[in-house]
């Protein structure tokens, strides 16, 4: 079932001299379920993409269609409504808040949404097991490793029950150990929660276990191939 | 609200350093201004508490027209039913009756233009301490012996025991004329009364005035000066308009009320520039943890927080660090005022000596009025929000993208 589909989207940055076409032309859909990569050298565009598709950016050109709606029509407040209901996001870094400890941070959003705590408290529990932190739930950012503020920042995205995650660079800063134990929790959320993941990464680890690549180079798709 | 409340406590203390910093500033404009404040409110107290024992009282009533025209014609009559009136005032702890004119005083060879107070000696006693003031010879009693200021006695050349003759002009155009035994002589602290004033018994003055039962004013003392609006609206709606007027001791005494406006508006400048300086520090603490945490703002929107959510985060950061400096300035400050408050510093030299002359204590009086404390929390809090406001438009303006890469 597809759940994402751009077209013909666009984004050109014109500020300096020679504009840069960051997202040229893209029109590429996913379906729920995926496990993709977006992948491609440093510039190629996919961080732009990657936020065209989370509603953190405006496209120049083109839609951004999420389940049968174009996310762009929508005004910008409905469109932050949107991204906190739809979409959960893991980042590089400062996922975190540091001033909070690793159970508070997942039930964040849920907090600010009014989540009974009940109903809080069932569904941190659930994600802190998944994510293999339990034992590690109070304590803050800063007294985890960065493998574990990174599988926080999953069971935090996964807190309002988005319809998909999108992760960017989510390894970048991790070691090899730290970066195939986030992923096999990720592929694990993946195949048992049927959890859409997709990925902005050139970490060939992440390549490797991806299910689907898509490679960018220039702004443009020049491959997508399904592992 | 709690998350954010939780968030914003925490918060706070992440520069610990920065923020005791930003804190014991605002403590000590608190502390300074607290202090200063009080001691300038307990010297106004002080100078009005003077005022209103000396001569005027808090409230006073007069014939309708005398605080305009003091003139011996413009007397009401003292009635029974107007004691009962204002007897019946749990807020009043004294009445005086007053008949005061002008004379002339001659012994020997010397005269002078004197003013002459016809009161009930005990009442007034128990008010402005005047018994205290005789230097030589004894207080009033209710016989014809009159009381001379010290200089007048001094210029008369009078000494107790002396008769002194006293000349007016009484109640309709009556000649007044008597001759008084100098019971005692006193000191009154206003220089320009020290020079003229007299008192004589009540009965005395209205027989020498020939307004018998008349009198010029009803000087009224009240339990606390908080009662004062309360009491003078009472007394206003219940007291026949066209034949008295009411007055308090603010119209009475304009010269000290302006005096003291005046000296307050410079307190309140000084202040007002401490102030500002905290502020800028203030306002620099504030913004440098706005700037520093953009990165974190940028992913705490992304991933769910409102903006607006966000800038309720950073003001509850701004107010409670304000809020805990001023509540340790209080706690700290309020001791040392209460102390003084009950001893007040004793003052020596010329000060005192020029206080003295100016007919007030030469103390250093604090008040502990929780008006004070009052005003410096609601100043603090507002220096808090100010320094905020600007702050919380970088939030609004917050690009999340450029943010989260810059
Ligand atoms: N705000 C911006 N202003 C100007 N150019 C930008 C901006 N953001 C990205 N770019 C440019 O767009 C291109 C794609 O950037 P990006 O999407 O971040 O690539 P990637 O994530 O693949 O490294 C790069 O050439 C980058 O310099
Ligand atoms: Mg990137």
């Amino acid at each position: 079932m597809e759940i994402i589909k751009t077209v013909n989207l666009q984004k050109t940055y014109a500020e300096s001299a020679v504009p840069v076409r960051a997202v040229n032309d893209i029109s590429v859909s996913f379906d729920a379920g995926e496990f993709t990569a977006i992948v491609g050298p440093s510039g190629c565009g996919k961080t732009t993409l990657l936020n065209l598709i989370g509603g953190l950016d405006n496209p120049t050109s083109g839609e951004v269609i999420i389940d049968g709606m174009n996310l762009y029509s929508l005004k910008p407040k409905e469109i932050t409504d949107f991204r906190l209901k739809n979409i959960g996001f893991v980042f590089q870094a400062y996922n975190l808040i540091p001033v909070l400890s690793a159970k508070e941070n997942v039930e964040f959003i849920m907090n600010l949404q009014g989540v009974p705590k009940k109903e809080r408290d069932e569904r941190v529990e659930k994600l802190l097991e998944q994510v293999g932190l339990k034992d590690q739930m109070n304590r803050r950012p800063g007294e985890l490793s960065g493998g574990q503020q990174q599988r926080i920042a999953v069971a935090r995205a996964l807190a309002a029950n988005p319809k998909f995650v999108l992760a960017d660079e989510p390894t970048a800063n991790l070691d090899s150990a730290s970066t195939n134990n986030l992923l096999d929790i990720m592929l694990k959320l993946n195949e048992t929660e049927n959890t859409t993941f997709i990925f902005a990464t050139h970490d060939s680890r992440v390549m490797k276990k991806a299910r689907r690549l898509i490679e960018l180079d220039d702004g443009k798709v020049i491959a997508d191939k399904t592992n | 609200m709690n998350t954010l409340f939780k968030l914003a406590r925490r918060n706070i203390w992440r520069n610990k350093r920065r923020t005791l910093l930003t804190m014991s500033s605002i403590f000590l404009a608190a502390f300074i201004a607290l202090f200063t404040r009080s001691m300038q409110f307990g010297t106004y107290d002080l100078m009005i508490e003077n005022t209103v024992r000396l001569s005027t009282g808090y409230i006073q009533i007069h014939d309708k027209g005398y605080w305009e025209n003091k003139s011996i014609n413009n007397t009401f009559e003292d009635s029974p039913q107007l004691e009962k009136e204002l007897s019946s005032y749990k807020e009043i702890t004294q009445v005086i009756p007053r008949l005061e004119s002008f004379a002339l005083a001659s012994s020997g060879k010397h005269t002078k233009g004197t003013i002459v107070i016809a009161t009930n000696p005990a009442t007034e006693d128990s008010v402005s301490k005047l018994s205290e003031k005789i230097i030589f010879g004894s207080y009033l009693t209710n016989d014809d012996g009159i009381i001379v200021a010290e200089k007048l006695a001094k210029f008369l050349e009078l000494t107790v025991g002396d008769t002194l003759v006293l000349l007016g002009q009484g109640y309709h155009g009556v000649t007044a004329a008597a001759q008084y035994p100098v019971k005692g002589i006193f000191h009154f602290p206003i220089p320009q009364l020290n020079n003229q004033l007299i008192y004589m018994n009540l009965s005395e003055g209205q027989n020498f005035y020939a307004a018998p039962n008349r009198l010029t004013s009803l000087s009224i003392m009240l339990k606390d000066e908080s009662q004062l609006d309360d009491v003078l609206e009472k007394l206003k709606s219940e007291l026949d308009p066209k034949k008295f007027e009411v007055m308090r001791w603010e119209e009475m005494n304009k010269e000290l009320v302006q005096a003291i406006q005046s000296d307050n508006a410079g307190g309140v400048i000084m202040l007002g520039i401490l102030y500002i300086i905290i502020g800028f520090g203030v306002f620099g603490t504030v913004m440098m943890m706005t700037i520093e945490r953009r990165k974190e703002f940028a992913v705490m929107i992304a991933v769910g927080m409102r903006k607006s959510q966000l800038a309720l985060m950073t003001a509850i950061e701004s107010v409670l660090i304000g809020v805990i400096s001023i509540i340790i300035g209080i706690l700290a400050a309020y001791p040392i005022l209460y102390y003084l408050y009950l001893h007040p510093i004793p003052l020596s030299g010329d000060i005192a000596e020029a206080m003295t002359v100016f007919g007030v204590e030469p103390i250093l009086p604090f008040s502990i009025d929780p008006s004070l404390f009052l005003n410096q929390g609601i100043t603090v809090f507002i220096i808090m929000i100010i320094a905020i406001i600007y702050p919380i438009s970088i939030i609004f303006r917050l690009n999340i993208l450029k943010a989260m890469r810059g």
